[in-house]
């Protein structure tokens, strides 16, 4: 008999704020210990907490990417979750409860099963906690609180995804949304900006939902992909011997790529959850939520239709938009361009530039060259100045190496073509009368004759010569 | 000097009959006369009381003064004061100093006013007697083996005993009000909101709420315009515009309707201070004030609702003195959960602990709705019986504690007998009104009885006027404690 494996996750996602989430401390990763943290954030005596505007946005653009403007709680509470832990300075973490700030929704994802819908429960509002330091120091603990009251959005799924791959392609579609579509985080995996828990059971299909265990903390898609795989197979083993799953929370550890028990759910925590009395309900009023959907990104389908429109492929517009900033990119180099030149520069951005990007792992907002000198340089190529091979084997890379403008770069490399018909007619005089085997192999009828001494031509102008008047001289020449 | 008023010391000072040095020693001495017998302040620091007078005397002669520019104020030990110690009455932050000032800090340094000390109270403001301080019992000056009320009874006493001319305080269940009545002096819990919360030291964060006291209803005025405003800071304050809660301090009483709640003058209530409060209500009805009889039917129900909301902030409140970060810590410990239970053993009194068991339990999972709910909503009828009220009245009046001060070691043993001290002035802090007391007479052994007047909401300067009135036809505001032995 086969199992059904279940999984439901939590992901806690950083949200992209300059300042904490109850506080004006800075949110910038990678600061030396404790210096960013405030008052606040440290829980000095009687500080109080102060709800970011920012925050709150980015949770509502959220509820409107998932579902609209219906999901939104027009009144959330926020609510004090009580527990010890050195990090934790206050003794409880804001979180929302009874009433978070966006409620249902659901997220698209697409498998070799085909597209599937997986529906969220909610995403609320928390902060997260410091962080304990235990290798650092001997027989203590070290404490770094400048991620202490850092934004997250907890989205919470419905167990709706039945194996490892379903999850991993949520988990993908999900911060696609939020860091590529609706730029509510910047998504760093390694930075700790997108984590999640996975809730794991089995069952008999058709069944009831077996008993879970959740698996905390997973900050890779693989680590993800591995900790459900794992964590099934023991629930399974566990069943088939005829033994029982408990409730827990396990931890996946990557170096032995497994799962280990961390609490069972007689050793939970009771966490006391109450209403934050030092925070008013939050009220979120429709003309605040208009604002904020005015104020939304450009969604990324419709940048695809925008590109498609000015002349892109439509698979390869799919490229375009594999990014926000990719698509940012596409966009600006292709406004003002004119129409028969737009396949050749989104062929350039996606070949020769991508390969450069690739190379010095850049992401394309730091492109070292513009999409103005794409557009310089395939106007030359349009106007005949310099061949197409010219742009992107010379022009294009010395472009990135910061070596001037388009123009001066071809006048500095002599990359200009030759068009002057005389001079190219000389030339393939010189050609046609040293060559006199691949011209009679031509006129018995071998073509391939002809594209030889079409690359002597070429060779004797140093690739100068503008190959359609060669081609064209070349054929006259050869049909007298 | 020691008895004049707020405005007599504002215009001698303008006048520069005193300086604000001359005055700041003068109530420093009285203070080292004194304190070793009362215990009224935890922290005198003469010198940086001094350097602050200097700065005074400077704004005076520049002629940039504000009413309580050069004037001395002793603040309760709850309000954060930078480069003082501020120690909340507790062991546990017995070496706390605050890198910031508290909000209500800032409007005094603004105004000019100089940090006199901080005054001694019940440790985390939790108590009604200022017996549970780690720093011993305030005794009340009009006699000293009585308590001072509290848990502002360091700022009652000082006031009392002429140690300041003014203090601030924090009330959570009638912790200005309570000691004020007890200790002969004014006291002023304004509206929930009007004062910011942002560095005073959180005991019940719904209910807590700062405000003055001093000798009379015009000093609480003035004491009032310096301490309320918006600030951004504290997600509860309330943004409105400023006020001047002296402007309708001399208009007459006639019409006044006085609500008379028979809830407060039941059982439980001791004849000396029913009978002190009735005289009162014969001299507002002199005023032309009229009586309206009025019922708090729910109010029997406000002392266990507030011994469920009040344990249960507390309990989080308190979480973050867990001696990680700053204040006591245990000096020895096996590991992380011994060195939490040895730092918070060692670091709180009993009252606190068993406030913090209550709120834990209360909050717990299984009795979250039955206890924490049911209070919440007790406190909305509760709420609703004072908008009932208010159709009727424009102020409640009733007694302010049902006994006149008790002895110290009275009721120690007996926790309920303590909460039960403040069972007229919760059911204001659960409806978030502003609530105060005046001296009314005197009651079993010359100990002095507090009137309690709860006025809607933001209703301070009615609620002013009201009292101002009667203190221009009284004078029990004016008597002070007799011979006190330094």
């Amino acid at each position: 008999m086969n199992w059904e494996i279940v999984i439901g996750l939590e992901a806690h996602v950083q949200l992209s704020t300059a300042s904490k989430m109850f506080s004006g401390g800075s949110t910038a990763f990678g600061a030396p210990p404790n210096t960013q943290a405030n008052a606040v954030d440290i829980a000095l005596p009687g500080v109080l907490p102060v709800a970011n505007k920012g925050a709150v946005e980015r949770a509502i653009r959220f509820g409107l990417a998932v579902g609209g403007e219906k999901l939104i709680n027009r009144r959330s509470v926020f609510a004090r979750k009580n527990y010890f832990y050195p990090d934790l300075p206050k003794g409880y973490q804001i979180s929302q409860y009874e009433l978070p700030i966006v409620k249902g929704g659901e997220i698209r994802i697409l498998t070799k099963s085909g597209e599937k819908a997986i529906r969220l429960t909610r995403a609320h509002l928390e902060e997260d906690a410091g962080k304990s330091l235990h290798e650092a120091f001997q027989d203590m603990s070290g404490i770094d609180l400048n991620r202490a009251g850092v934004p997250l959005l907890e989205i919470v799924s419905e167990p709706d995804m039945r194996s490892a791959e379903e999850a991993v392609a949520y988990a993908r579609a999900l911060h696609f949304l939020v860091v590529e579509e609706i730029e509510i985080c910047d998504g760093n995996m390694q930075e700790g900006s997108f984590r999640c828990d996975a809730n794991v059971s089995v069952r008999r299909p058709g069944g009831a939902l077996g008993t879970r265990a959740e698996i905390k903390n997973l900050n890779s898609f693989r680590f993800l992909e591995r900790a459900i795989e794992f964590d099934a197979k023991r629930q399974i083993e566990i069943l088939e011997g005829g033994g029982k799953i408990v409730q827990e929370t396990r931890l996946y550890d990557p170096d032995r790529d497994e799962t280990r028990s961390l609490r069972t759910k007689e050793e939970a925590h009771d966490y006391r959850y109450f209403p934050d009395p030092d925070l008013p309900p939050l009220v979120v009023k429709g003309e605040w939520i208009r604002q904020v959907k005015d104020a939304m990104p450009e969604s990324l389908r419709e940048r695809h239709k925008r590109i498609v429109f000015y002349g892109v492929a439509a698979q390869k517009a799919d490229l375009h938009i594999a990014s926000r900033t990719s698509s940012t990119f596409a966009l600006s180099t292709f406004a003002g361009a004119p129409k028969e030149e737009v396949p050749t520069l989104s062929n350039w951005i996606l070949g020769p530039l991508s390969a450069k990007l690739n190379e010095e792992n850049l992401d394309i907002r730091d492109s070292k060259v513009s999409p103005d000198q794409l557009k310089e340089l395939s106007k030359r190529v349009a106007d005949g100045t310099i061949s197409a091979t010219a742009a992107t084997s010379v022009v294009l890379p010395a472009l990135w190496e910061k070596e001037g403008p388009v123009d001066e770069i071809i006048e500095r490399r002599g990359l200009k073509q030759i068009s002057d018909a005389g001079a190219i007619e000389k030339i393939v005089d010189r050609v046609l009368a040293s060559n006199a085997k691949q011209v009679e192999d031509y006129r018995a009828g071998k073509e391939k004759a002809f594209n030889s001494l079409v690359g002597q031509v070429m060779k004797e102008t140093q690739g100068k010569a503008n190959p359609a008047q060669v081609n064209e001289i070349l054929k006259r020449k050869l049909t007298d | 000097m020691l008895n004049a008023s707020l405005k007599e010391l504002s215009a001698a000072l303008a006048q520069r009959k005193i300086s604000s040095v001359e005055l700041t020693r003068l109530f420093l001495e009285r203070v080292e006369k004194l304190n070793g017998s009362l215990n009224a302040f935890i922290t005198v620091d003469a010198e940086k009381s001094l350097a602050q007078a200097r700065a005074a005397d400077e704004r005076i002669v520049k002629g940039a003064t504000q009413p309580l520019t050069g004037i001395p104020v002793a603040h309760k030990d709850i309000f954060v004061t930078r480069s003082w110690l501020t120690t909340c009455g507790s062991r546990i932050l017995s070496n706390f100093v605050s890198p910031y000032d508290a909000h209500v800090i800032e409007r005094f340094n603004g105004a000019g006013a100089v940090i006199l000390g901080k005054t001694n109270m019940d440790e985390f403001a939790m108590g009604s007697s200022s017996e549970t301080s780690f720093y011993g019992p305030v005794k009340n000056p009009w006699g000293q083996a009585y308590v001072p009320g509290g848990s502002s009874g360091g700022s009652a006493a000082a006031v009392a005993a002429r140690m300041a001319p003014a203090a601030t305080g924090t009330d959570t269940g009638g912790s200005i009000r309570q000691p004020a009545a007890l200790s002969g002096v004014s006291g002023l819990k304004p509206t929930y909101g009007l004062v910011s919360r942002y560095g005073m030291i959180a005991f019940a964060s719904s209910l807590d709420q700062g405000g003055p006291l001093a000798k009379s209803a015009e000093d609480l005025a003035l004491l009032l315009n310096a301490m309320a405003g918006f600030d951004a800071r504290d997600s509860t304050s309330v943004e409105r515009v400023a006020e001047d809660y002296r402007r309708e301090l001399d208009k007459p009483l006639a019409g006044l309707r006085i609500g008379v709640p028979k809830e407060h003058f039941g059982e439980g209530l001791a004849g000396d201070v029913g009978r002190a409060v009735e005289a009162a209500l014969e001299e507002f009805e002199k005023l032309g004030a009229k009586r309206v009889p009025i019922g708090l039917p729910n109010s029997g129900l406000s002392v266990p609702a507030y011994y469920v909301i009040a344990p249960a902030e507390a309990s989080s409140n308190l979480s973050r003195f867990d001696g990680v970060r700053y204040g006591h810590r245990a000096k020895e410990y096996r590991d992380l959960a011994d060195m939490y239970r040895r730092t918070r053993a060692e670091g709180f009194g009993a009252e606190v602990r068993r406030r913090i068991l209550i709120g834990t339990y209360v909050l717990s999972h299984g009795y979250y709705d039955a206890y924490y709910l049911k209070a919440q909503k007790i406190r909305r009828l509760i709420a609703n019986d004072f908008v009932e009220a208010f159709k009727r009245c424009d102020v409640v009046v009733g007694p302010t504690s049902p006994t006149v001060a008790f002895k110290i070691g009275a009721k120690a043993a007996d926790p309920v007998q303590m909460y039960l001290n403040d069972i007229y002035t919760i059911p204001a802090n659960l409806a978030g009104l502003p609530g105060m007391s005046i001296p009314c007479g005197f009651g079993r052994d010359n100990l002095p009885v507090g009137l309690h007047i709860v006025g809607n909401y933001f209703s301070e300067a009615k609620m002013l006027n009201v009292a101002h009135q009667y203190q221009k036809a009284t004078d029990w505001h004016k008597r002070e404690p007799a011979g006190i032995q330094p």
